[in-house]
């Protein structure tokens, strides 16, 4: 198609004389704003590349001018919020826990460190205030299988339950059923027993006597003749309305035939000793510290 | 190319395979808004997920995410560009019909593929390229299948100069097979097994892969739709293109910038400063030429404002183009460093997102498809002009909620998980920046709810458009628009 230029009406600029299907193009010369803009924008760019890290050669790369590195940058800031909490943490760290309680001031540091702590770290598993989930134990319910003094929760906090590590604490329910130390008719035995008589679930003329002599047998020794439980083993106490895996009689056989021996983490690893004690003032407070 | 007989004689253009492209693209948006109504009612109600592995949000996600840029976007691509291309060209689609349909067919096949992968568990890993190797390989064959018909045409056409609209296509065509290539160079555990490892490993895998995740939205979403919009807009307006220096600048430097700024995808990672200051740097020089669109498509609507208000289509596009100036300078704001310290893995970043993909990606593909039917299916006009209003308004407050809701969660998790008390304690832990997010997802649910009855409407609206004895035109008047705007008749 030949060229053919022509004037619009509208905006009175020339159109720059091709055309497709009809559709022109007007020969509008660049927006000065435009163009200006474009400028300061490269300009910007410009002095970003001096002044900060940008130009790559062989191994190296230029720096910047203002000799800005972003790892030293978090390590600063860091280390700017490690030096605020330092002087209480390391009155946390150094004080008795009886001291810490007796001073209020401190005591307000401890329990705001411990409930982020907490909310950050123990809380996807036992749950918001300490709540717990089934498997993970309830921390506000005074359930404890370990024991809930400030020492008992500092102890199970640093060092975990079946971790990795030497001082975790330790206990292993026998696997009744998996092993073959007990039959299923047995086991649905001492399970009617357990529910009737500690999960407090008798069936009007139920007799349980049969499970009851399996229980002595065979879970006397850990979990106690009242079903009381016994925290130097671990052993839970089951005459309670709490229970770990859940209140059915059908959790009962599951635990029984393949028990679940559940593991906490070590936190010592992860968290400073002042951090830790933070942290089991924290769970103390829930509701069920002894 | 000269223009004695050869011009004169009418083309007839190949419409058969844009019309199956407009109903993939009607279908597959339903698709996309869909799943993405579901999954944002998953994220505010997470027990929606039903505790089924292929209806969890990490398998559905890809599947909206897939079907709203590849299917829905990609279809709307590909159809209007091989409408746009036959009739700026003048010259009927190279290859014949049979290759032409092998790329519709092809790529239909190739979204299924994914989709299907996608809730049977396999994913590549990386966003916006889930899909595993094989899949990958076909895609290849389709794509490159669509740049010989695409080229092809060009070379064969019997205008002397090439319309910026094909500049922009072709820009997406050829890129996107550059990226789709490198990113998804891996190798698979086995012949026969659809597990495979990608080519690079750690900072480097980041990186290309958001070299590829930043382009797939600088080439497919941006000068792809922008090809669209060069078309449409003068087209429906019945303007001249504001500024063809505009065209020539702005296209260029898109083309050259866009390209580098992937790094900002990754600010404040493992990735070496030097990198994140150049991301940052290219993204802030990209302002002004993902602008330059805007001008040349809204200014070209100088002289013809009064059709905004009788063409609904119109003003789709238009509101495309605002939307698309509005992201495209959010964009490079995130891109800056100090501001991305904030932004970066907030709710704010998934508004930014949608103001693009709803915005301008939907919008202007809406423009064109009430453009393209009552032509393609030689309709006199829409059968509701009085729907495609509803359309509108329903849709824009759709955007509206999303977006708002998106800004402020996202700016409220930033400022909550940078929060520190007296102490020197983070102020919030995690969870509760989920809690206070709770309403805003509920709200962003529902902003997508508005935007797929929106779109049902259009659905609607354009079936009765085809099949409505009140749309047909009159028989003596067949020769006119429509079979003037089928045909490449010389001068018209």
């Amino acid at each position: 198609m030949p060229t053919k230029i022509e004037k619009d009406a509208v905006t009175g600029r020339e159109t720059t004389g091709h055309e497709w299907d009809g559709v022109k193009e007007l020969d509008t010369p660049l927006p000065k704003w435009w163009l200006y803009v474009f400028f300061a924008c490269i300009a910007w760019a410009a002095g970003m590349f001096v002044l900060y890290p940008s130009i790559p050669y062989g191994k190296g790369y230029f720096h910047g001018v203002l000799g800005y590195s972003q790892r030293a940058a978090v390590d600063a800031d860091v280390a700017k919020l490690i030096a605020q909490r330092k002087g209480s943490m390391d009155k946390i760290a150094a004080l008795s826990f009886d001291a810490i309680k007796a001073d209020p001031a401190l005591m307000e540091v401890a329990l705001t460190s411990g409930r982020i702590t907490f909310a950050e770290n123990c809380q996807p598993c036992h749950g918001p205030g300490g709540g717990g989930r089934p498997g993970f134990p309830a921390l506000a319910a005074g359930a404890w299988i370990w024991g809930g003094t400030l020492a008992d929760i500092q102890q199970t906090v640093t060092h975990g339950i079946r971790s990795a590590d030497a001082d975790a604490r330790q206990s292993a329910m026998p696997r009744f059923g998996a092993d073959g130390m007990l039959k299923p008719a047995e086991i649905e035995a001492v399970a009617d027993y357990v529910w009737a008589t500690f999960y407090g679930h008798p069936t009007a003329g139920q007799d349980v006597s049969a499970g009851a002599k399996i229980f002595a047998d065979n879970c006397v020794a850990c979990h106690g003749d009242k079903g009381q439980g016994n925290r130097d083993m671990g052993a839970p106490r089951l005459a309670s309305h709490v229970h770990l895996y859940g209140d059915t009689r059908e959790t009962i056989v599951s635990q029984v035939t393949l028990p679940r021996q559940g593991v906490m983490p070590n936190w010592g690893t992860r968290l400073d000793p002042a951090t830790i004690k933070s942290v089991a003032l924290y769970v103390h407070s829930l509701g069920g510290g002894e | 190319m000269s223009d004695g007989v050869l011009a004169a004689r009418p083309v007839i253009y190949n419409d058969a395979v844009v019309k199956k492209f407009v109903i993939a693209t009607m279908f597959w948006g339903i698709v996309a808004f869909l799943v993405g109504v579901y999954i944002a009612a998953e994220l505010a109600w997470p027990s929606l997920n039903l505790g089924l592995s292929f209806t969890n949000f990490g398998r559905l996600r890809p599947v909206h995410t897939s079907a709203a840029i590849f299917a829905f976007g990609g279809s709307a691509l590909l159809g209007t560009s091989m409408y746009v291309v036959q009739r700026t060209c003048r010259a009927r689609l190279f290859g014949g019909d049979a290759l032409a349909d092998f790329v519709f067919w092809g790529y239909q096949f190739f979204i299924v593929m994914a989709a299907l992968s996608y809730v049977m568990g396999f994913s590549q890993s990386k966003e916006y390229a889930e899909p595993e190797w094989h899949i990958d390989i076909w895609l290849t064959i389709v794509w490159v299948a669509y740049l010989l018909v695409f080229l092809g045409t060009i070379m064969k056409r019997t205008e002397p100069h090439i319309y910026v609209a094909n500049w922009f296509y072709l820009a997406f065509i050829v890129t996107i097979a550059m990226l789709h290539i490198v990113n998804n160079a891996a190798l698979p555990i086995s012949l026969y097994s659809a597990k495979s490892y990608s080519a690079y490993s750690g900072v480097q895998d980041a990186l290309v892969q958001w070299w590829y995740g930043h382009n797939a939205v600088g080439f497919f979403l941006t000068a792809g739709f922008l090809g669209m919009m060069y078309y449409f807009i003068p087209k429906a307006a019945g303007r001249p293109v504001y500024s063809y220096r505009l065209s020539i600048v702005h296209f260029w430097t898109l083309i050259f910038l866009y390209i580098w700024a992937g790094p900002h995808h990754l600010h404040w990672t493992a990735l070496p400063d030097w990198t994140q200051t150049l991301g940052m740097a290219f993204s802030i020089m990209l302002w002004m030429p993902s602008w330059g669109g805007m001008i040349n498509g809204i200014m070209t609507l100088s002289g013809a404002w009064d059709k905004l208000r009788t063409d609904p289509g119109l003003r789709f596009s238009v509101t495309a183009v605002g939307f698309y100036g509005m992201s495209t300078f959010e964009g490079p704001v995130m891109s800056v460093r100090e501001v991305n310290a904030l932004s970066h893995y907030t709710d704010w970043t998934i508004g930014h997102v949608h103001s693009g993909a709803l915005g301008w990606v939907a919008f202007i593909t809406f423009g064109a498809m009430y453009y393209l039917v009552p032509v393609l299916w030689g309709r006199k006009a829409l059968y509701s002009t009085r729907l495609a209003s509803w359309h509108y308004w329903i849709s824009t407050l759709g955007i509206v909620l999303y977006i708002v809701s998106m800004w402020v969660a996202g700016i409220m998790e930033g400022l909550m998980w940078r929060a520190y008390d007296k102490f020197g304690f983070l102020q919030y832990s995690f969870v509760e920046s989920v809690v206070a997010v709770h309403p805003f997802f509920v709200i962003r649910m529902l902003g997508g709810v508005f935007f797929l009855l929106g779109g049902l409407i259009m659905v609607y609206n354009l079936i009765r458009t085809v099949t409505s004895p009140t749309t047909e035109l009159p028989r003596q008047g067949l020769a006119a628009p429509a079979l003037a705007a089928n045909l490449g008749v010389a001068g018209a």
